[in-house]
């Protein structure tokens, strides 16, 4: 098990109770009162924690290594999923899965960031950073869906696009700007899930959805923290402060109407309980599915349209004329 | 006096820039160290005479050169709200307010109404020096409106891009512009109105990664500089020196991400010739 900072406290009455259970294993003295009350600690010291998350603490759990990824969310919850790859001009994206599963019957298409679960498979997805050809492959798959009448399901967990050279060079932002403006007019139900990371142009790359959801442990934002508290603070050291003024949180997204809902996690986080977690979410895209397909595709394209011209905020000034209407002379 | 007497005092009233707006009646060329009278820079269509330096151009500016004339502006009122209370070593009430003062905008773009060569056209054009340009609500409704007056009278849009990208101060709202100004520009599409996007010296970001890239006709100034993440980012990441003249828009243009590069001088004759075409 790995405990993050924060978790401390929960660490050391892991071993406390790794230690009473071995007593109990050797010697004949009954230690399950010892147990149970241990194990009450645990659960109430990890609510009293996971109760009062902060901002940066909760990137903290969404980075967590023992986390599930896309591909374990999807081959859990769909028991035939077939991979497919390739955006047919270029290559193989690592970082960005898809393919076609089923959820209890109803056949969809999954795309999804993928993280790797050691060193060696982390530097094969490339930390879950996609190129150009990983938003192309998303494409060609959403296109699929479409064409054969199968809903989409997209996993959103990225630190960001790949900011690479020959990303650059085959056309990063033409392939995320692409993704928005098709996934605008698919005529299939879309369904997004932040269950990991959302940074940036690279979540949104694939997250233009009828319904956005976040996993209770994830973040959102324009920009990581990191980043952030070193281009406003000028220096790395103010993440904290920055994930905090970002609002970057599944509770504030909500309460700012970016999203449509919050899927709960298990009690400790999704990774205390993967299987857990996966039925959690699996009931959710399954409800949104069902809604979604009751509507006829025009209006739920333009439902889905009016939900994204709804985002922003702004105060009406007086007119002024701040440029005043210029004449030829 | 035509539009160049405009543009000088287009260009004394800006000075507040003081990099790039030349002083008094000197201009020194930020690129080639060689100086020229302001008023050569000025008829050159504020390229330097020596070099052909691009100087960067405010929306007024621009206008200036594109539109007949006459033009009015439209949705003007619209002002940036601190939704999230952001405070880094500012508040953003603060950075809003001091952005206001040196540049006399409200917010990084302003959109245009008016005629080239007697054809309608809207221009949506930022501003760099109002906080980089970047995208926050403001200017994602300004553009998801600019759409809709467009739908609405079958008038072509042109968007002039100049933006380090999307206003962190406004987070997730500004990262839901792209989604936004995307999904907006595919109603247009739809309906077949022409979008020219024209991107000039800088555009990076999530203003690149959303409607910068949708144009029916991808455009821009030369040498401009046009990515998704910033050169200072990349050199990070790839830990090596980036070649010569990547990212420019000559670079763009050899990969297939630009239709044409265009020398301001022709600026207003080539839009001309593509709305008479459209
Ligand atoms: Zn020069």
């Amino acid at each position: 098990m790995v405990f993050l900072e924060f978790e401390k406290p929960l660490e050391s009455l892991y071993q406390q109770l790794d230690k009473i259970r071995q007593v109990g294993e050797v010697g004949d003295i009954d230690v399950s009162d010892k147990i149970a009350e241990l194990e009450n600690k645990i659960k109430n010291e990890r609510k009293a924690i996971y109760d009062n998350l902060t901002g940066w603490q909760k990137v903290q759990l969404s980075r967590h290594p023992e986390r599930p990824y896309s591909l374990f969310y999807i081959n859990q919850m769909s028991k035939k999923f077939i991979e497919l790859h390739g955006d047919r001009y270029f290559k193989d994206d690592k970082a960005i899965v898809g393919g076609i599963g089923n959820l209890d019957g109803q056949s969809v298409v999954f795309i999804g960031h993928q993280k790797g679960v050691n060193t060696k498979m982390r530097q094969f997805r490339n930390f879950g950073m996609a190129n150009p050809e990983g938003y192309r492959k998303a494409l060609r798959l959403m296109k699929l869906a479409e064409r054969f009448n199968l809903p989409v399901i997209s996993l959103i967990d990225t630190p960001g696009a790949f900011p690479g050279l020959e990303a650059e060079e085959r056309g990063q932002a033409e392939a995320i700007a692409r993704n928005l403006f098709e996934m605008a007019q698919l005529r299939v139900p879309i369904v997004c899930a932040v269950i990991g990371e959302g940074a940036s142009g690279g979540a949104i790359g694939i997250g233009l959805g009828d319904q956005v959801f976040m996993m209770e442990n994830t973040w959102y934002s324009v920009i990581s923290p990191e980043s952030c508290s070193s281009i406003l603070w000028r220096s790395w050291d103010y993440k904290e402060q920055a994930a905090d003024a970002l609002k970057l949180t599944a509770d504030h997204m909500l309460e700012f109407k970016l999203i449509d809902g919050i899927v709960k996690e298990p009690p400790g986080g999704a990774h205390s309980a993967p299987e857990e977690a996966v039925k959690m979410l699996k009931k959710q895209l399954k409800k949104s599915i069902a809604e979604l397909q009751e509507m006829d595709p025009d209006a739920r394209i333009e439902a889905r349209i009016h939900k994204y011209s709804q985002m922003g905020h702004y105060d009406l000034m007086k007119k002024k004329a701040i440029v005043e209407t210029k004449s030829t002379e | 006096m035509g539009w160049f007497k405009r543009l000088k005092d287009g260009i004394i009233t800006s000075t507040k820039d003081k990099k790039e707006a030349p002083d008094g009646l000197w201009y020194k060329c930020g690129k080639c160290k060689e100086t020229s009278t302001q008023k050569d820079v000025v008829e050159n269509f504020y390229k330097c005479p020596k070099c052909n330096y691009h100087i960067r151009l405010t929306s007024a500016q621009y206008f200036e050169v594109i539109f007949d004339g006459k033009y009015e502006t439209l949705f003007d009122d619209l002002i940036s709200k601190d939704i999230l209370g952001f405070t880094d070593l500012k508040s953003y009430p603060d950075r809003l307010e001091a952005a206001r003062k040196k540049t006399d905008l409200t917010d990084a773009m302003t959109v245009g109404h008016g005629k080239v060569n007697r054809k309608p056209l809207v221009i949506a054009a930022m501003d760099f020096t109002f906080i980089g340009g970047s995208m926050g609500s403001v200017m994602g409704e300004k553009i998801a409106k600019s759409i809709d007056f467009c739908r609405e009278n079958k008038i072509p849009l042109m968007i002039i891009s100049k933006s380090g990208g999307a206003r962190m101060m406004e987070s997730a709202f500004s990262l839901m512009q792209m989604a936004k100004t995307s999904a907006k520009l595919s109603q247009l599409a739809k309906e077949g109105v022409p979008y020219f996007s024209f991107m000039t010296d800088p555009t990076t970001g999530g203003v690149t990664a959303s409607f910068a890239m949708l144009g029916d006709i991808n455009f821009s100034e030369p040498e401009a500089l046009i990515g998704f993440a910033g050169p200072r980012v990349i050199k990070e990441t790839i830990k090596q020196e980036l070649p010569e003249g990547f990212q420019t828009s000559e670079f763009l243009l050899e990969h297939g991400f630009l239709d044409f590069i265009v020398d301001r001088k022709d600026l207003k004759e080539r839009i001309g010739d593509l709305l008479a075409m459209f």
